[in-house]
């Protein structure tokens, strides 16, 4: 082999003049993409990072309590801790009190152990005018929490920087007192109740929005261009209408007294007396989300069957096939890129659907992103709200990366 | 004994919207193990023709037979018709292998003797050892063999080819053809082919039907069709052609003299006209008129060289005569040393019988 360095015209080696000649290109295609690459690292890239960092981030409590967390490093666990731990807490808590700056402490102390908040919040008045010995006696003066190791235990087993003590949550597991890992009690455990239903609910709205949309895409692929068109806009117009209508306008049609029930005692299916619940619970759910996810569906499957040649199917039935034999051996086989794509697309979007289940849904059909909005927005425990949505994340990308290992990514076709 | 009447359309009408018929009571028989082409312009119903008799469209009126059996009412996966299409469709997700198997695979037909049948189709289009390929990794002419041999891997007694070498480059279409051609000719099945391509046409075919607007204009032979053209339309879309338009003043003895707007007669070969007064478009190939003929001729007339296109074995010439400046003649390029110059003034002179005065249009 020889390896001589084949030179352009101008006596530069022929890499150097190609690399020469091609960076202005290159250059310019940069600048192209900068804008959007920017604004994807700003409003995607550094939140979802910071999502992260905040589910397993517990420095919090860590920079308020230095001394507590050292003169507790000390303690066993079986008995009360000794004077020093008070001292050392009276030392963290005092400043914090003076400052006004406990109200964060409570809040974060309290999800480790509910009764922490109402005690601190005492014992927050009081320890302005502590005197400056017998810590002990004066916290448990000021509050009965101070006379119980558990949640002296609660406080030691916060102690560590970085914690996955809310992944444990989500899946109702909880660390006891001895750092072991074991289920939350029966009553507290909804999380994996939450999980299971989203795929559930999920897994069914997909299949429904396979099976709604595979003859559809077919007409569509199929009709002559005048009569597909209106087919078209018939699936697109409510795709482009907000999502917020569509939700209402089915909580209009599924209400108890809807045109749907009222159809249904009209033809003497139901008594007006038992009319069927339709809304606020898993029906409603159901319903809404494949309409809501149906172009989802459609829409690559249609991309996939617009490029499916009408002479394959011909040439099917003229070799001899039955016309299901050779929709099921020919026609079938091509589409499956588009039923990949469509069944990802339906089923990513279903599990981490929020404002459909959080209006239709009820109790019985609110899935775990509205869990994740509650505590966005109600309970403030972010870090719990972000350890889910961390989950939601893999999930996903679990569910992607199966699809992979079995159908092959470069099989999706969206159009 | 081959049967005469092997595929037998009668009175056949087709319409898709019920305003125009695409076919207009179309009588056609084909015999067993012939080769016939349906050759017309795009929109003269011959591809309708071929669908009907595949199975995917249904003719408006009138009946197709089979083997005497009639067959609007079988579907297409029952009629054991082979076809090739005109975009091949060979399965994009099978293998050669598979693509040949399924027409065998539905007939449930053994795997041993699927195997023998591929090998002997595949070897029949020297495509051996082509068997775990996909379509994509063949080239437009190999996937063009797959699918002849697709159509004929089941032993079909009819094979329907819809422009199949409409997608091939020029050199590799002619090869195919005379590959089909040969196909054709060792294993003796019907084919039934349709194209717009004449010289496909005259090179393949046992007998042409020349289709235009619904109807057949003429069925015969390849020489036939081009050497006696039955009317003024096959005569223009087979070969080339030189037209005359006239009126006829004499009719007799099987010659009639035709009579151009600017005065000349011309004596030619009455085909349509069948009396006096009548209009008529005189048709003539222009090999068939020579310049300077030593024999005498029946007409002669002399032309301006108005322009000289080279061919390589031929040169063309478009010469000014009887104010028809449109006139062509072959000149072959042996005798180039006639001195061939535009503006030049030439003697040009043809028979009578290959003179044809045909229907005015």
């Amino acid at each position: 082999m020889s390896t001589k360095i084949i030179l352009s015209s101008d006596g530069l080696p022929l890499e150097k003049s190609l690399k020469k000649a091609e960076r202005k290109n290159k250059i310019r295609a940069l600048l192209l993409v900068a804008p959007l690459f920017f604004f994807i690292l700003i409003i995607f890239v550094f939140p979802l990072v910071d999502m992260l960092f905040k589910s397993v981030d517990n420095r919090m409590i860590t920079e308020m309590l230095p001394n507590t967390f050292t003169a507790l490093e000390k303690w066993d666990g079986k008995e009360l801790p000794g004077e020093d731990v008070y001292e050392a807490f009276y030392n963290d808590f005092y400043p914090l009190a003076k400052d006004k700056k406990s109200g964060k402490l409570f809040q974060r102390l309290n999800y480790e152990k509910s009764g922490f908040s109402s005690g601190l919040k005492k014992t927050n008045k009081l320890i302005l005018n502590f005197e400056k010995e017998n810590y002990k006696e004066q916290f448990i003066n000021a509050h009965e929490i101070w006379n119980n190791q558990d949640y002296w235990l609660a406080i030691k087993n916060s102690s560590s920087k970085w914690s996955y003590s809310k992944y444990l949550k989500g899946i109702d597991l909880e660390l006891d007192q001895q750092k072991k890992i074991v289920q939350v009690e029966e009553e507290k455990s909804i999380h994996v109740l939450l999980w299971l239903r989203t795929l559930k609910v999920a897994f069914w709205v997909t299949v429904c929005c396979f099976f709604l949309s595979y003859p559809i895409a077919y007409l569509l692929a199929t009709l002559p261009m005048k009569y597909s068109n209106i087919l078209m806009i018939c699936v697109l117009l409510p795709f482009w209408t907000s999502l917020l209508v569509r939700t209402s306008s089915w909580m209009i049609m599924l209400q108890q007294e809807g045109p749907i029930n009222n159809t249904l005692v009209w033809l003497g299916l139901f008594t007006n007396e038992n009319k069927p619940e339709l809304m606020h619970n898993m029906v409603g759910t159901f319903v809404t989300m494949s309409q809501i996810l149906l172009p989802f569906m459609v829409l690559p499957l249609y991309s996939v069957m617009k490029n499916i040649p009408s002479s394959l199917m011909k040439a099917g039935k003229s070799l001899g096939g039955t016309p299901f034999m050779s929709f099921m051996k020919i026609y079938f086989p091509l589409t499956i890129p588009g039923i990949g794509a469509g069944c990802l697309l339906v089923f990513i979007l279903a599990i981490g659907y929020y404002i459909t289940p959080a209006l239709v849904g009820g109790a019985s059909g609110t899935l775990i992103s509205n869990v994740i909005a509650y505590h966005m927005k109600y309970s403030l425990d972010w870090a719990f709200a972000s350890a889910l949505g961390t989950m939601l994340l893999v999930g996903v990308l679990t569910i992607y990366w199966i699809y992979h290992k079995l159908v092959g990514i470069d099989n999706i076709r969206l159009g | 004994m081959a049967k005469e009447n092997f595929v037998r359309f009668e009175n056949v009408d087709k319409s898709y919207d019920g305003k125009v018929l695409v076919v207009k009571g179309l009588n056609l028989n084909i015999k067993e193990g012939e080769f016939v082409t349906m050759l017309g312009p795009s929109g003269s119903g011959k591809t309708t023709c071929l669908m009907m008799l595949a199975g995917f469209e249904t003719p408006t009126n009138g009946e197709i037979y089979i083997d005497n059996q009639a067959i609007s009412n079988v579907p297409p996966h029952k009629r054991g018709i082979g076809m090739v299409f005109q975009n091949y469709a060979l399965f994009p997700h099978m293998t050669v292998y598979e693509n040949l198997a399924f027409p065998l695979r539905v007939r449930k037909i053994p795997k041993d003797d699927i195997d023998k049948k591929i090998d002997k189709a595949l070897s029949m289009v020297s495509l051996q050892g082509y068997q775990a390929r996909m379509p994509m990794q063949l080239s437009g002419g190999q996937q063009q063999r797959v699918a002849v041999a697709r159509s004929l891997v089941f032993d079909p007694k009819l094979v329907l080819m819809d422009e199949p070498l409409g997608a091939l480059d020029k050199n590799l279409r002619e090869n195919m053809q005379y590959e089909i051609k040969h196909i054709h000719e060792n294993i003796g099945v019907t084919v039934v082919y349709v194209t717009h391509d004449q010289t496909e046409a005259l090179t393949m075919s046992n007998r042409i039907a020349v289709f235009n607007d619904g109807k057949i204009q003429q069925l015969s032979t390849p020489n036939e069709l081009y050497e006696e053209p039955m009317n003024s339309f096959v005569a223009k879309f087979i070969g080339e052609n030189n037209t005359f338009k006239g009126e006829v003043t004499e009719l007799a003895d099987g010659k009639c003299k035709v009579k151009l707007s600017s005065g000349e007669e011309i004596l030619s070969n009455p085909i349509f006209v069948k009396s006096k007064g009548q209009k008529t478009t005189i048709s003539l190939r222009p090999e068939r008129a020579i310049i300077d003929s030593r024999t005498p001729m029946d007409n002669n007339y002399k032309g301006i060289i108005e322009e000289i296109i080279y061919h390589g074995d031929h040169t063309r010439l478009r010469v000014n005569l009887l104010r028809n400046k449109e006139f062509i003649l072959k000149v072959p390029n042996i005798s180039s040393d006639m001195k061939i110059k535009i503006g030049k003034e030439i003697n040009v002179g043809w028979n009578s019988v290959d003179c044809r005065a045909l229907d005015p249009k």
